[in-house]
C-alpha cells in the first residue's frame, strides 16, 4: 500500500505552482475559444449594431436630423456607447451559463484564485464588446463618420469607451449571479439596460424632449458618455443644446465619475451576489 | 501520516433554509479504499460530497481531506482532491484534449507537463482519438470518461465522485468500473455515491447507507446484503395455464412462495445455487415453458424496505435516463 507521504510527493511533483495571472489567461482563452467555436455569439457585438446604424441612419435619421447636419456622423458614438453598455449582457449571459452548467464546480474544486472566474469572463468580455467598437468603427467609416480632432482625442475616446465597458461588467455580474437562468437574464436586462441606452442623447437630440424626459436623458450616465465621444472626435455636429444639464457640460469628467462611481457601488453588490451564488 | 484516514467526517450538517439535507453524517475511509454512499435521490449524497470538496460550508461538523480542514485548508485540500461532479462539469465548446489543457494550466502545470499529461490521459481513457473533437460531439460515456480524466490531471491521492455511471449504458458503466478499479490499484482512495447497490458491490470495500440526510446502515457490501434479507428465487412461466403446474413443483422444493398469476410469476426465498438446478430440471422434465428462471439478489429497494421500513422513493429530478437495471431497483 502506498503511503500517504508518497501520495503527497506526487502532489508536489505534478501540481505546480497556482499562478493568478495564467489562470486568468487560461480562462480567457477558453471564453474566446467559445466565440471562436460559435462566431454568432458575436451577432451582439456586429450585425446587431450595424443594423442600428441602418435602421436609424436611414430610415429614423429623416425625422430626427437637423437639415444641413449629417445625422450618420452624430449617431455613431452613441451606438458605439450603447454597444459598450452591452457589455453587461455579455458578462451576465457567459457568467450565468456557466454558473448553470457546474463548471463553475469544477474551476471552484481547483486549487484557484477565488475571483479568476469572474475576472476572466470581465477580460474576455470586453475583449468581446472591443471586436464590436471595431466592427462599429469600420461600419462608421462607410457611412461616413471619421475622428477628426486627431489621434489623442481619437484614442482617449476609446478609452473612455472601454472604462465604462469595465463599469458595466459589474452590472453584469450581478444580475449574472443573481438571476437563475440565462433566460431570465434576457428578460430581466432587456427589460432593463436596453430601454436605458434609449433614454439618453444616443439616438435623438435632447433639447426636442419633454422636460421630464429631458431630465433623464441629460442625466444618464450613457449621455454623458457619448457627448464626451462626440465632443473628443468631433462629431458634435449636432450642437449640445443651450443650457444643458451639468453633467453633459463636462462629459469626459463626468463620464470617468460614473465609471469609477458605478463600479464602487456596484462591485461589492456583485461580488456578493456571485459568491452567494456559487456558495449555496 | 500514515495511518491517518484519507477523508474523514465528523457529525456534519447542512441546512438550507428550514431543510436539513445532511444531518450528523460521519464517516472515516482510510487511504487506499473504496468507499461508497449509497441512497436514492435527495438522500444527501451530493451535499455531502459538496462538502468534502470545499464546495458547499457544512452549516456544523467538521470534513477533513488527507488530513486537511475543508473549511480552514480548503486551498491545500484543492491541491490534494479530484472531483467528479453529477452533472458534467467539462465544456461543450472545447475539445477534449483543450479541456484536460485547461485543468493542467489552472493548475499551474508548467507547459511541457500539461501536454504530456492531457495526451497521456486522453489515451488512458480511450479518448485519443476523439481527443481533438468538440465535447458536445461526445456520448454519454466518452464525457464521464472525460470528465474524470479531468479530475486526474494533477493526480490527486483522493478522488470524489459523484454518482459516477448515473445515465450512462450498461457497457459504459463496466468500462467505468474497470477505470475507477486501475485508479484504486494505483493507490488512490475513491469516495463514491451512487443509487445502485450493484455498483457499490463491485466496487467498494465500505458502504454506508443515507436516507432523509443521516447514515442508517454502513458496513462492508456482504455485511449489508446480509442484513437486508435473502435473494429470492424468481420464475416466470411462458404461459398462463401452465402456472399451477409450475406452483406446486416449486413449491414442493421450498417452504413458502408467493404466485403473482397475472404476471405468471412465482417468488420464493432462495434456497442456494442447488435448489435452483433441481427446480429448473424439474420444470423441464414436466415441459413447463419458462421465460426465466434465477436468484434475484436484493435491490436497492430491499435494502431500503429492510433498514427503514419503508420504500426509497424517488425525488421528482430524478436522471431522465436510468439504466433498467436501476429502474427495477427503485420501482
Amino acid at each position: 500500500m502506498t503511503t500517504a507521504q508518497e501520495h503527497f510527493h506526487a502532489v508536489h511533483t505534478t501540481a505546480g505552482r497556482p499562478n493568478p495571472a495564467r489562470q486568468v489567461w487560461a480562462l480567457v482563452r477558453r471564453n474566446l475559444t467559445h466565440i471562436k467555436r460559435q462566431p454568432e455569439m458575436l451577432t451582439d457585438v456586429t450585425i446587431q449594431p450595424v443594423m442600428f446604424v441602418l435602421l436609424f441612419a436611414f430610415v429614423f435619421g429623416g425625422s430626427i436630423a437637423i437639415p444641413g447636419v449629417d445625422y450618420k456622423e452624430w449617431l455613431l458614438p452613441g451606438i458605439m456607447a450603447q454597444t459598450m453598455t452591452f457589455s453587461a449582457f455579455i458578462v451576465a449571459i457567459g457568467l450565468n451559463t456557466d454558473l448553470g452548467k457546474g463548471i463553475v464546480d469544477r474551476f471552484r474544486s481547483l486549487p484557484i484564485g477565488r475571483s479568476s472566474v469572474v475576472v476572466a469572463r470581465s477580460v474576455s468580455s470586453i475583449i468581446h464588446s472591443m471586436i464590436g467598437i471595431v466592427v462599429m468603427s469600420v461600419t462608421g467609416l462607410f457611412v461616413g463618420w471619421g475622428i477628426h480632432e486627431g489621434v489623442l482625442r481619437g484614442l482617449a475616446g476609446y478609452g473612455l469607451l472601454v472604462l465604462f465597458g469595465f463599469a458595466m461588467i459589474w452590472v453584469g455580474i450581478l444580475f449574472g449571479s443573481a438571476l437563475r437562468s440565462v433566460e431570465a437574464v434576457q428578460g430581466v436586462m432587456f427589460t432593463t439596460v436596453f430601454p436605458i441606452t434609449f433614454l439618453s442623447n444616443a439616438f435623438a437630440r435632447t433639447d426636442v424632449m419633454p422636460d421630464w424626459l429631458r431630465f433623464l436623458a441629460e442625466w444618464n450616465p450613457i449621455s454623458a458618455l457619448v457627448q464626451a465621444l462626440r465632443e473628443l472626435w468631433g462629431n458634435d455636429g449636432i450642437p449640445l443644446r443651450e443650457g444643458a444639464a451639468l453633467p453633459l457640460q463636462h462629459p469626459v469628467l463626468t463620464t470617468v465619475i460614473w465609471a469609477v462611481g458605478l463600479s464602487a457601488v456596484l462591485a461589492p453588490l456583485a461580488v456578493r451576489a456571485f459568491v452567494a451564488r456559487t456558495n449555496d | 501520516m500514515s495511518g491517518a484516514p484519507a477523508i474523514e467526517a465528523v457529525d456534519l450538517v447542512k441546512r438550507f433554509g428550514d431543510f436539513t439535507a445532511v444531518d450528523g453524517v460521519s464517516f472515516s475511509v482510510p487511504e487506499g479504499t473504496v468507499f461508497s454512499m449509497l441512497g436514492p435521490n435527495g438522500a444527501g449524497k451530493t451535499t455531502t460530497v459538496r462538502m468534502m470538496t470545499t464546495l458547499s460550508r457544512p452549516t456544523s461538523g467538521t470534513g477533513r481531506v488527507a488530513g486537511l480542514d475543508v473549511v480552514r485548508d480548503a486551498d491545500a485540500v484543492r491541491q490534494r482532491m479530484g472531483l467528479t461532479a453529477q452533472s458534467a462539469t467539462v465544456d461543450e465548446l472545447l475539445t477534449g484534449r483543450e479541456n484536460l489543457r485547461l485543468v493542467g494550466d489552472l493548475y499551474g502545470l508548467d507547459r511541457p507537463t500539461v501536454r504530456r499529461v492531457a495526451d497521456e490521459l486522453l489515451e488512458r481513457f480511450s479518448l485519443d482519438e476523439a481527443g481533438d473533437k468538440v465535447v458536445k460531439e461526445y456520448s454519454g460515456g466518452m464525457r464521464r470518461r472525460l470528465d474524470l480524466a479531468a479530475s486526474l490531471v494533477a493526480t490527486p491521492p483522493v478522488l470524489f465522485l459523484d454518482e459516477p455511471t448515473t445515465g450512462l449504458d450498461p457497457r459504459s458503466r463496466v468500462e467505468l468500473w474497470g477505470v475507477l478499479r486501475d485508479l484504486v490499484r494505483d493507490g488512490t482512495t475513491l469516495f463514491l455515491t451512487t443509487q445502485y447497490l450493484d455498483e457499490a458491490d463491485q466496487l467498494a470495500d465500505r458502504i454506508v447507507v443515507v436516507d432523509h440526510g443521516r447514515v442508517i446502515a454502513d458496513g462492508t457490501p456482504l455485511e449489508l446484503k446480509d442484513r437486508s434479507g435473502r435473494a429470492s428465487l424468481v420464475v416466470a412461466v411462458s404461459r398462463g395455464d401452465e402456472v399451477r403446474a409450475a406452483e406446486e413443483i416449486v413449491r414442493s422444493e421450498v417452504g413458502e412462495l408467493h404466485v403473482d398469476p397475472d404476471a405468471r410469476r412465482i417468488t420464493a426465498p432462495a434456497e442456494g445455487v442447488a435448489a435452483l438446478t433441481r427446480i429448473a430440471a424439474r420444470l423441464d422434465e414436466a415441459g413447463i415453458e419458462l421465460d426465466d428462471i434465477g436468484l434475484q439478489r436484493p435491490s436497492l429497494d430491499d435494502v431500503f424496505l429492510h433498514l427503514t421500513g419503508h420504500r426509497a422513493e424517488e425525488t421528482a429530478d430524478a436522471p431522465a435516463a436510468v439504466p433498467a437495471e436501476a429502474e427495477e431497483a427503485v420501482r
